[in-house]
This record gives structure tokens, sequence and C-alpha cells, in this order.
């Protein structure tokens, strides 16, 4: 009887065992999730000697199983005798380094990054360093793009002669005759960096960054931009200008519109990093003509960059840097040819009132503004509304209101369904910031016309945007306002509309509470049950459903279930279907 | 790079090449339609109309058959490629492979890129040498044993076994194109490629299947305005923002994806005058050009027309350097071949490694060399009746005038469905890979 005991332990691992070699990827997958649970029942000998030779050699599988299996050795220490044992999982997650999918090369690289922490100083020279100088040797470029990674993980832990080979290791990948090389080289140069001494870095990872920043290969020199940025910010204030400023100066100004994009893509990073002395001299200008490049690309990822670049300015000088170098530029792109460029811009563009004050935002902003609301891409438009908030807070949106208005309503009858619901899922917010007056007056009838808009999408919206706005101007509103209307369209004869009564009636009656759902809203349904549409009808099922929690209990038992307990014997399916449940929803989880 | 003389000796190569065989492929649907070494040319691939890709490896140099040296057998037979239907557009989608391209390589296996006329698949092509052995529900002989008997846990051990060579599609790039894709070129950054069809250039990641931009688009808003289709493109082979592109109208232009993100603007403008007094209806049916190619140097551009090879040097737009006459004698019979539509067959043409012969089919199972140094040129045959195996090829000569000589063959006896349209040059030693329609010929220099 003992046999069948471990018999019955050993059977769920057996069967794991062999499923990693099951012919369903699926079966492997899941055998590699529970690796540890393999191990465990092994025993860290046998994980060591049977089941890690094993799987170093697997690695002929499915992307994904070999991802499973690089992520699951990064958490194998324990499993495998704790960190005096930790090497023996460095060759499996060598051979996974080595294999051409990027992603589990990456994922084998971060398991190793995180396992050489576990690892002795001695264990560290002599295990882990030895593969980082294999990888970075290899062969194929893969292993060599995977050692580019390890670098900086190790170096801090080794004696100066190792450090001296790493950093040896490390410049010649620099220089490696494949770009994909180069490539992790350039984009792992800041992370290197910061574990160097600075006087390595001075003499070692700026000739470094000087020759990668100017690579044949575009993509070799736009990583070096990200680097750069990096090692700026190792560098005490006095260097940069020798050391990096004229690379990155060449790089804002590079042949490459792809480089001059990566420019302007970290241009807050980079600003933060050089500091305010190099950004009121350098970066200004440089700004100023990404903000004008030939390359729309580029433009528009500047563009997305102005408010951050304006906010970070140094304060003693922001405004006039602002008025006199940067709002010229953006006055231009209010008129861009291309509209990706002007959408970028009017997502930010808002953001400048704040920091340029009222009066300013009024002279100058204010017609960008208007400029932009009038705009014929509708994402302009949209994206201008969409943060109108920063601009309430400095001017208050009435200054915009006369413009606001053609705009929302154009906006709201867009041909594009797309568009008129992103424009109704600003409603709340401008709501809120226009007051109930304005609402009632300008914005009501299209809030009530999106409810028998002929797309579903809208008039769903349109439901959950009344509910929004009750939450923001109260039942007493609701009930003077929409609800009569929403009520109205109960007697539609398009039955969709009739549908869309009840929709509302879902959303409203938790907001609206229980006396305006159960004087106002409750007999509308109940005059819905007799619909001559099922549709409809079962709707109302699923409606008493909904609002039955809002009700209290006598309501529910003189008036509700006599309703559903009609519906629970219609003709109808569906109609059965949905009362059935209703009921027992409603009145027997009680 | 290339060992061979820059002067003189290249010609060899003209006088002395070698028959090695011809590997057969005997089915209608194998008709071979595209021909690629890899970059160090120990592999050979070849796509077929039927959708395969066919992969041949040289024989490892051994001591006791160094003549074996050269040869290529089968390494890989797979089917990259199925017949398809959109039922959109109601339209057949052939699985003829148009074009293959090779990846440099990264790691113990090989990549390849294939196309059909709509879809773009990576390949991978590894080797694998051992294989898992033990299960624990199981014994030796796959009998299921009882549960209850098992009182050990098994690990898996890997042991050898015959060396297994597998295909398998990495990456399907498809849903880009709505034309015909004619051509696909890796860029030297290893990170993206290009994807042609006839009015339209795609760039692709390697990585990246679900998106890809647009570089070039030459369709006009209305269809009926159209005067010209893209025939070919290429990538610069070192200068990674570089690529070219010809037209149907004989043109070829150069684009600098530095300038910016739409390519729809050349940087460079290739043409030749036409030559008014040799004007006639086929003119411009002639003039297209059915295959660009970069030199290896990136120096000089190739170019195949109906009747010719050009060569242009990039920094001269306004003619060709060299311009080498494929089959003058065609000249008179454009009537005929644009009945039997000959006159549209699409000759690719080739560099040899050092970029100082060039190679380019014809008719006759023929194809011609030349050598831009002595400015000699030679046409040779690829058939298995009058080749034999390691003997040199005999030159052969189309008779032009009234009187044949006696090795010579008379234009109007050419045999114009042999035709000799897509052939391979080695990447640094003078072996050819010649295809005629389902067989391929190899042919190599006699010093070898």
């Amino acid at each position: 009887m003992a046999g069948a005991d471990s018999d019955d332990s050993l059977y769920p691992i057996a069967v794991l065992i062999d499923e990693l070699r099951n012919e369903d990827v699926q079966l492997r997958l899941n055998s590699i999730k529970k690796l540890s649970t393999i191990a465990l029942a092994l025993g860290v000998e046998r994980t060591r000697t049977e089941l890690l030779p094993f799987l170093t050699d697997t690695i002929y599988d499915e992307d994904e199983v070999l991802l499973a299996l690089a992520e699951q050795l990064g958490n194998f220490t324990m499993l495998v005798g704790g960190p005096e044992y930790v090497h023996c999982l460095l060759p499996p997650l060598e051979s996974l380094a080595t294999v051409e999918e990027t992603v589990v090369r990456d994922k084998a690289v971060e398991s190793l990054r995180k396992i050489s922490h576990e690892h002795s100083p001695v264990d560290l020279e002599v295990h882990f360093e030895p593969l980082v100088k294999r990888l970075a040797s290899g062969d194929w470029f893969t292993s060599r793009t995977s050692a580019c990674g390890l670098f900086s993980v190790c170096y801090p832990r080794v004696s100066s002669t190792v450090k001296a080979e790493i950093r040896q290791h490390f410049r010649t990948l620099c220089s490696d005759d494949t770009p994909m090389v180069r490539r992790a080289a350039a984009s792992k140069l800041g992370e290197f960096a910061k574990v160097l001494e600075l006087e390595y870095v001075k003499s070692d990872i700026i000739s470094l960054f000087t020759a990668l920043a100017s690579d044949e290969q575009d993509s070799v020199r736009l990583l070096a931009v990200e680097a750069g940025v990096s090692i700026a910010t190792l560098l005490p204030q006095e260097d940069l200008e020798a050391l990096v400023m004229p690379t990155l100066r060449q790089a804002a100004e590079d042949k490459s519109w792809r480089v001059r994009y990566m420019v302007a893509d970290k241009f807050s990073d980079l600003q933060k990093a050089v500091g305010p002395e190099i950004t009121k001299n350098d970066l200004v200008p440089a700004f100023q003509n990404l903000l004008k490049d030939c390359e729309a690309e580029v433009r528009a990822a500047a563009a997305n960059k102005v408010k951050e670049f304006c906010e970070n300015l140094p304060e003693d000088s922001r405004e006039t840097i602002i008025m006199t170098h940067i709002l010229p530029c953006v006055k231009e792109l209010v008129s861009d040819t291309n509209q990706h460029v002007k959408s970028a811009l009017a997502s930010v563009i808002m953001g400048l009132s704040t920091i340029l004050g009222k009066d300013n935002t009024i002279e100058h902003l204010l017609p960008l503004f208007l400029a932009q609301l009038k705009d014929e891409c509708p994402e302009v438009r949209l994206n201008i509304i969409s943060n109108l908030d920063c601009v309430n807070e400095v001017i208050g949106i009435r200054q915009l209101s006369q413009s606001l208005l053609p705009a929302i309503v154009e906006l709201a009858e867009d041909a594009k369904w797309r568009v008129r619901l992103a424009i109704i899922e600003y409603m709340p917010l401008l709501a809120g910031q226009l007051g109930v007056e304005f609402f009632d007056e300008k914005l009501n009838s299209l809030c009530m016309a999106w409810l028998v808009d002929h797309v579903y999408a809208i008039r769903e919206a349109a439901t959950c945007n009344l509910m929004k706005l009750v939450e923001k101007f109260g039942a007493e509103w609701a009930q003077n306002t929409i609800v009569p209307k929403v009520l109205g369209m109960a007697n539609d004869p398009n039955y969709l509309h009739r549908m869309t009564t009840l929709f509302c009636i879902n959303a409203l009656s938790e907001v609206c509470g229980q006396e305006i759902t159960t004087k106002h809203m409750l007999p509308v349904v109940f005059k819905m049950s007799n619909d001559q549409v099922a549709n409809v009808r079962f709707n109302v099922a699923k409606s008493l459903q909904k609002i039955g929690p809002v009700l209290d209990s006598n309501c529910l038992q003189t008036e509700v279930k006599p309703v559903l307990e009609k519906l629970a014997s219609d003709q109808d399916m569906d109609v059965k279907y949905f009362a059935q449940e209703a009921i027992t929803i409603v009145f027997c989880s009680e | 790079k290339n060992e061979i003389s820059p002067f003189g000796v290249d010609f060899e190569i003209l006088v002395s090449l070698v028959y090695i065989k011809a590997l057969l492929c005997s089915v209608a649907a194998d008709i071979i339609s595209t021909v690629e070494f890899n970059s160090t040319g120990e592999l050979l691939a070849t796509g077929d109309k039927g959708g395969r890709v066919v992969v041949f490896q040289r024989e490892q140099e051994s001591k006791n058959q160094p003549h074996r040296r050269g040869e290529y057998n089968v390494y890989s037979t797979f089917q990259s490629h199925e017949p398809e239907f959109d039922y959109l557009k109601s339209l057949e989608i052939e699985e003829k492979i148009n074009k293959i391209r090779w990846l440099p390589q990264q790691n113990a296996a090989y990549f390849l890129l294939s196309t059909n006329d709509k879809t773009v698949k990576l390949w991978k092509i590894s080797e694998r040498d051992k294989r898992p052995e033990g299960y624990n529900l199981k014994d030796e002989d796959g009998r299921i044993r009882d549960p209850t008997t098992i009182t050990t846990l098994r690990v898996p051990v890997l042991q050898p076994m015959d060396l297994m060579v597998e295909a398998t599609p990495r990456r399907v790039f498809s849903n880009a194109h709505t034309y015909h894709i004619n051509s696909i070129s890796v860029n030297s950054d290893y990170e993206t490629f290009m994807s042609t069809d006839d009015l339209r250039i795609n760039l692709w990641n390697l990585e990246i299947t679900n998106r890809s931009f647009n570089i070039v688009d030459i369709k006009p808003a209305n269809m009926e305005e159209l005067t010209e289709v893209i025939t070919a493109a290429e990538f610069h082979p070192h200068q990674c923002n570089t690529f070219v592109y010809s037209s149907s109208k004989g043109s070829i232009r150069l684009c600098d994806m530095r300038a910016s993100a739409l390519c729809d603007n050349h940087s460079k403008f290739f043409e030749e005058p036409e030559d008014p007094s040799n004007r006639s209806f086929f003119s411009e049916i002639i003039s297209s050009i059915s295959d660009v190619k970069f030199s290896h140097s990136g120096r000089y551009l190739m170019t195949r027309d109906y009747l010719t090879v050009k060569v242009w040097d990039l920094n001269m737009e306004s003619k060709p350097l060299e311009t080498y006459q494929v089959h003058d004698y065609l000249r008179s019979k454009l009537c005929s071949l644009y009945e039997n539509d000959c006159i549209f067959d699409k000759f690719e043409c080739v560099w040899n490694g050092s970029d100082s012969v060039i190679m380019t089919g014809s008719y006759n199972n023929f194809f011609r060399m030349f050598d831009r140094n002595t400015k000699r040129d030679v046409t040779l045959e690829a058939s298995r009746e009058n080749s034999k195996p390691r003997a040199i090829l005999k030159p052969r000569k189309v008779c032009v005038g009234g009187k044949r000589r006696k090795d010579e063959i008379s234009v109007d006896s050419l045999d114009f469905s042999k035709k000799i349209i897509h052939t391979a040059w080695h990447p640094s030693e003078n072996i050819i890979a010649v295809a005629a329609t389902n067989n391929l010929y190899i042919f190599q220099d006699k010093v070898n």
C-alpha cells in the first residue's frame, strides 16, 4: 500500500514531465509553466543533474514555450539549491539567449540579469562573467546582442582587471560589423555608463557615444540619442558643453528625419539632463528648428512636447523665451499642412495658458484656440475641446463659448460616428464647466438628439451621458428637464426608440433615486410590458431587474411581481426567459 | 573581399565554364520562378510555380572526392505558399513564388523571405540532431504503463539521431498589397525590408507583421490616368536609406528615406533619352525595365530591358555607362514576339562577385555573359543533351545574315518556349545557377 501512496503523488508530476514533450503546444506550455512543481518533486540534486541539462537542449520549441521557460528560469534559484548553485541555471539561459526570436532573447537576458544578483562575487567572476564573454564573442549576432544587456549587471561587482576586460568587450561590440549588435550596444550604452566610474565615462563612453552617433546606419544613430540623454545626466555641468553637446547638436540636425524625430521625442528628457543654461542657449534654437522641420513626423513629435518644454524652462526667463521664440513657431503650426501635426499641437496647446497667465492667454493663445476650434480636421477640434479644463482655470470657459458652441454642434453632427462618440464623452465635462444654464439653453437638445441616433453605439453612449449629467446637476434637474423627454419616447412609433427609453431608465434610476423612479418611470415601464414588439417586452423584464434594487419591497411585491409573472407566461420564448431570470434575481436573492 | 583579378582573368569564366549538373525538377508545376544564393553561397534556394521552395546545400570539401566541391544537393524542400482565393474580390491568388531573399545569418539556423503575389513569409530552416527519449507513462514501445507501477520519476534524456532539416514559418506579412508583389528586398540595417507591387512600395520591420509603412505610392487618383507601373525595386547594399525602383517606362528612380517619411519624390532619376530613329510601335514595351540590381560595391546599377542590359553609374543620371545587346537579332521579330506574348517576358540580370561580369538570359535556353573590362561577351546554352558533366561549355552563335555557318543557329529556328529568365551568381566564386523552365543548371569555373 505504501507503493500505491507514492504513486498518487508521483502520477501528476509524471504527467507534467511527459507533457513537456507533448505534441500540443498548449500542453507543453502548461507543463513549462509548472516547471517549479516538477523541480520541487525531483529535488535540487536531480533538477541540477537531469532537468536542467534536458532544458538546455530543448531550444527547438515554439517561441511561447521558450519565452515561458526563460521566465521560469529567472525564479529558479531556490529550486536548484539556493545561491550556492545558481550558476547551474546559466547553461539553459545561455542557449536561450542565442535564439533568433527577440522576445525570447530579451526574456533570457532579463532572467540572467535577475540571477546575476544571486551570484556571490566569486561565482560572478568564475561563472557569470565568462558566460558574458562567451556571448560577447559569439559567432552569431544574436548572442552578441544578448551580451550587451549583461555588462552593466556584472561590472559593479567584479575586480578591476575583470572590469577592464568588460569595458574592452563593450568597446568591441560598439564597433561590431552587424548593425543589430551596434543597435543593441547603443541602446545599452546609457545603462552601462551609469555603472562606470566617472573617469571611464569621460574616457571610454564619450568616444563610443560619439562613434555610435555618427554611425552610417540611421537606426544606430537614433538609438545613440537616448544614450546621450542618459550620459548627460551623469556628467558634471562643466563637462557637458565639451563632451556631449556637439554630438547632440549634430543629432538635432541629422540628415535623416528618423534621428531628428528621436531628438524631438526625447526632448523633455534631454532638457532635464542638460540643465537650464544649456537649455536657454542651445535647446531653444534646436527646438525651434524641430518645430519647423521639413518632415511632418518630426514636427508632430516636437509639437507634442511644446507644453512640457515650456513648463520646464527656467522660471526667470520662461515667459520671454516662450513669447519671443516658441510662440511664433506654434502660431505657424496652427495652420500646418499636415493634420497629425495640428492635432498633436491641439492636444497640448491649452496647457500653455497656465504657464503664460491670464493676459497673455487672452491676447495670444485665445486666437489660436479659436482657430483650432474651426479647423477642418475633427481630431484637432476634439483635442481642443478635450483639454478645455486647462483654460477654464485661467480665463474661464466663457471666453471661448462663442466659438465653442458651433464647434461642438458640428462635431455632434459629424458624419463619422466615432467622432460623434468622442464628443459625447466630453459632454459631462463641458456641462460642468459651462454651467446648467448654458447647458439647458444650448446643449440639452443635442444630448437628446443623440438618443435617437441611427448608430447603436451613439445611443448607448448618450444614455450613459445622461446619467453623468444627472450626477452633476442633480435629481431635481433631471426630473424637470430630461426625464419627461425620455419618457415621452416610450410612445415613439419606432421600437428602437422605445427601447432607448428603457435603457435610459436603467441608467438613470439609481442617480434619480427611489421617488422619481417609482412615481414617474415605473408606470411607463409597466405600460411598455404590453408592447407589441417582443424585444421591447423582454427589455422591460431586464429593466425591472435592473431597477429592482432602487424600489421598496412593498412596491416590488405588489406591482413589479405581477408584471413579471405575466411576462413569464408570454408567448415569446425570450420574453419568458428574461422574465424568469428577473424573478429569480429580484425575489429569490433576498 | 574578392580575389578575382579585376582585369582579363575574369574572362576565363566566359570560356571555361563547366557543366556540373542539372538538378532535376520534372513536374509541370515545378517551373522555377526564382533562384537565389545566400550571402555565403553555401546555400541556393529556388522557388517554383507550385509554391514550393527547394534549398540546395553545397557539398563540403572532402579529400577523396575533391571534384565534388561545388556540387549542390537538396537540403530542404517545403511548401511555402498555397493557392488561395480572395472571396471579397473573387480573385484567385496563385501560389507561385515570385521572389526569394535570404536574410543575413543570425544563429545556426538560416532564414529566408519568400513571396507570392500577395503575401511575404519569413522561413526558418534549421537542423536538429537530437531527440528526447524516455517517458514516465509509456514504455519504450509506446505502450501505456500502469500508473500504479510508477515509483520513480524519469526526466527525458536527449539522444543523438539522424540529422533532420526542418523549415518552419516564422512570420507572415500579409494584407498590405492590392496589386501583385514583384520584388522584395532586405535593408542593410537587417531590421527592415520592403515589398513592392505595381503601384506601391511598403516598408516592414522584420519583427512586426501587423503594420507596414507605405513609402512610395504612384497610384493616380483616377486609374484611367495610369501610364506607368513599378516593375522592380531594391535597397542599396550598404546605405540603409537608399533604394531604387524601376518603371515600365524605362526609367529608374533613386529615393532617400532620410529626406522624408514618404518617398514619392525621388532624389535621382535615371533615364536615357529615346533615339527617335529607333522609334516604333514596340518602343515603349521593350524599354520597360524587367529587373534592377545594385552592384555589390553599391556604385553601379544594372537594369534589364527586353533587348539590352544597361549599367548605370549612380553619379550619372543622363545616360547609362554601358549598354550591352542581349539579343539584338530579335529586333526584326518583335511583331511575332508580341503576338506570342514573349515580348512581355521579364528577364532578370545578375552581377558576379566582383561586379566585373554580368549575366542575363535569352531564348532557346541561351544565356549571355558580358565582361565589363574586356568588353567581350559570350552566349552559352543550358542543356542536358548538349553538355557532358565537367566538359567546357561551347559558345553558341546566332546567325543574323543570310549565310549560316556550320556552328551557328538561325534566328528562325530559336525556340522561344525555352527561356532563361532567372539566374544567380555565387557571391564570391564563379559558380552560376541557371533556371531553364523546370531544370536548374549549375556551372562553375573549370579552375576549381
